[in-house]
């Protein structure tokens, strides 16, 4: 009988807690239903099971995010002390770098690996990150000033990424504290891209759309029954509608590229398959140029990390380059070769033309946006401007090197080496 | 890394060393970044700040320079340890000559926008930027892992500089040609390109000093060429573009 007794209390008990803890939600659903009885709504009958049911549902047992918590408090007291702080760290997608009072670097996560490099433990965090806020972060934390804080850092070179930074101390007398890089590249990137592509995108496709007006302009006005110059303005007018939206397929691939700086890691690229795979796609405009595509490809595997869509891309548009430009020539030369002897070993693809070559003058910057070397040409190939920009970007995100050289009267030949980790 | 003495604030005193040659190279590569946005975007105001930031690095200079004579002064350093403390002088001075650069591309900012110049003209020098921050940055990191076998990249780099100054020279010439009106923002760049070119040497000088702090040898002595404006010159007959 006491045990019933005593089961009877705690029953009253946990009933008393629920309406205790439930206690602004009955309040707030009684003066609605109040509330609306009194302004007629309602009748009496309603009213009375209405107030009977949110009572009802206030007895149900409704603290289980509590008793979980408290489970899993339980949980945590047994499993976290087995657990390593390096699996754990493994286990955040973010750059994470946990580091002692010293500002050196005790572990970091394989995802700051990727994101920073060079950064082994024993090196010393201020050293590495030199920009003042995250200095001025790092003293906050160190002095004890603050137990944790926050920074927006953003870095330029190699290629820009921002991030949200935070710092604080592990546990307690630990002598630990951890760095946490969340990613904001993307939304700043898309805030940018918004801006470049605007003022790009209207620069160049004025040119275009500046002819276009005009010869419809003139369709409309003298040559309205003129059927040849009409024939001949739509024509051009149809290149010029054409050229425009290559130009936007190109400002679209940039700016996708640049949406996402860093590669997914493990992922590797059969390059005698892509480089192939490549040389069929261009076949035809080959044969329209009339040029001999020769391969040179070393014997054995050749394979390296990276994007296998981005890298084809890269070929493409370089032989894409060496077919229209290297045209005189008659002929083009894709090669890979094996390359140990460099500071990153790795495999070297190249692609010569026996074209006229490019000044020496106009190497260096052939690169860039909407560099052209000669304007006429570029037209008349159906270039857009973006090509060898798009190719520099994806070997930013490969960590590949482009090498050019070239001599004036004997053709070109673009050199991308790709290091095999 | 450095080696540990029996009196723990002589390490400390040298970390202190590196950390503020770290912290005057995080200012010096943020002041030439941000000059150059200046110059790029237009914009007078960011340039005025990187106008005043610029006694953070002479400040920087001259703490470091007076820490590291107390140092030698007080602990009769040897072999790493001297080596340790003479490289942060040098590099301290290079920093300091770096944000000075930085600084003169910042004064000319107002000059050069005066009259809007298309962005092709800035593009350019945007991209020797980026190629002498990514050398200033490299080095720097370099500073921090010291992993010298890593430094040969900065001759390749160097090559590209000069390389693209080169190119940059013969545009800017160019445009002149074109149009007197363009003679005034296109001197203007040109110092600006000139002095961009310059922050990567003091780059270079910096991995020297590090290879030599590592190492105790000099680096090997095989200079880059140098760029090659000094033989440029566009007759008056040249068809402009």
């Amino acid at each position: 009988m006491a045990d019933r007794g005593a089961e009877d209390k705690d029953a009253a008990q946990t009933i008393a807690t629920r309406l205790w803890n439930g206690r602004w939600l009955i309040l707030a659903g009684f003066v609605a239903v109040l509330a609306v009885y009194f302004l007629g709504g309602i009748s009496a009958y309603v009213l009375a099971p209405a107030l009977a049911i949110l009572f009802g549902a206030a007895l149900l047992p409704a603290g289980g995010a509590r008793q979980s918590a408290d489970a899993a408090a339980a949980i945590e007291a047994i499993g976290l002390q087995r657990l390593s702080g390096e699996y754990l760290a493994a286990a955040v997608a973010d750059p994470l770098i946990i580091f002692d009072h010293a500002a050196t670097i005790v572990h970091a996560n394989a995802a700051a690996f990727a994101a920073f490099g060079g950064i082994a433990p024993g090196i010393s965090l201020p050293l590495k990150f030199r920009a003042p806020e995250m200095q001025a972060l790092l003293d906050s934390v160190l002095s004890g000033a603050v137990a944790s804080d926050v920074v927006d850092y953003t870095e330029k070179l190699p290629v820009e990424r921002a991030y949200r930074v935070s710092a604080s101390s592990v546990g307690h007398g630990t002598d630990l504290y951890v760095l946490v890089f969340k990613d904001q590249s993307e939304a700043r990137r898309i805030d940018r891209m918004r801006a470049d592509f605007i003022a790009n995108a209207s620069h160049e496709l004025r040119t275009p759309l500046a002819s276009i007006a005009g010869f419809i302009e003139t369709l409309r006005g003298p040559a309205r029954n003129d059927p040849a110059a009409r024939e001949q303005f739509l024509q051009i007018m149809q290149n010029q509608t054409g050229r425009m939206a290559r130009l936007i397929d190109d400002l679209l691939s940039l700016s996708r590229l640049e949406m996402k700086p860093y590669l997914k890691p493990g992922t590797e690229v059969d390059l005698r398959q892509t480089v192939d795979g490549v040389i069929d796609s261009l076949a035809p405009l080959a044969r329209e140029n009339n040029v001999a595509i020769e391969r040179n490809f070393a014997k054995g595997p050749l394979n390296v990390p990276g994007d296998r869509d981005e890298l084809f891309q890269v070929f493409e548009n370089l032989l894409e380059n060496a077919c229209k430009y290297g045209q005189s020539g008659g002929r083009v030369l894709v090669s890979i070769s094996r390359d140990d002897e460099d500071v990153e070993p790795g495999i070297d693809v190249t692609i010569r033309d026996f074209g006229p070559g490019i000044p020496e003058e106009h190497i260096p910057r052939i690169t860039e946006r909407f560099y052209r070397i000669d304007v006429e040409t570029s037209r008349t190939q159906k270039g857009t401007g973006l090509g060898l920009s798009i190719v520099k970007h994806i070997l930013t995100r490969h960590n590949a090197r482009l090498t050019i050289k070239s001599e004036v009267g004997k053709g070109a030949a673009f050199s991308v080496h790709l290091p095999a980790h | 890394m450095q080696s540990v003495h029996i009196m723990s604030a002589y390490d400390e005193e040298l970390k202190y060393l590196s950390k503020r040659i770290a912290a005057m190279g995080g200012h010096a590569e943020r002041m030439v970044e941000q000059a150059v946005a200046a110059l790029v975007n237009a914009d007078p105001g960011l340039a005025q700040k990187v106008i005043r930031d610029d006694t953070v690095l002479d400040e920087g200079q001259r703490e470091i320079d007076d820490k590291a004579i107390v140092i030698i002064a007080k602990r009769q350093p040897m072999a790493t340890d001297l080596r340790e403390i003479v490289g942060a002088i040098r590099i301290s001075a290079d920093l300091e000559r770096v944000g000075d650069l930085g600084k003169n591309v910042a004064k000319r900012v107002v000059a050069v926008i005066d009259g809007r110049q298309p962005t092709s003209l800035f593009r350019g020098l945007e991209a020797l930027a980026n190629l002498a921050l990514t050398q200033l940055k490299e080095v720097l990191d370099v500073y921090a892992s010291r992993s010298v076998e890593k430094i040969g990249f900065v001759r390749d780099r160097d090559d590209q500089i000069d390389a693209m100054y080169t190119s940059l020279f013969r545009e800017l010439l160019t445009y002149m040609m074109e149009d007197p009106r363009n003679i005034t923002p296109c001197t203007h760049l040109l110092f600006c390109a000139k002095n961009i070119e310059r922050i990567g040497d003091h780059a270079t000088n910096i991995a020297e000093t590090i290879y030599y702090i590592v190492t105790g040898d000099q680096m090997p002595a095989d200079r880059p060429k140098g760029d090659k404006t000094d033989k440029i010159s566009l007759s008056a007959s040249m068809p402009a573009k």
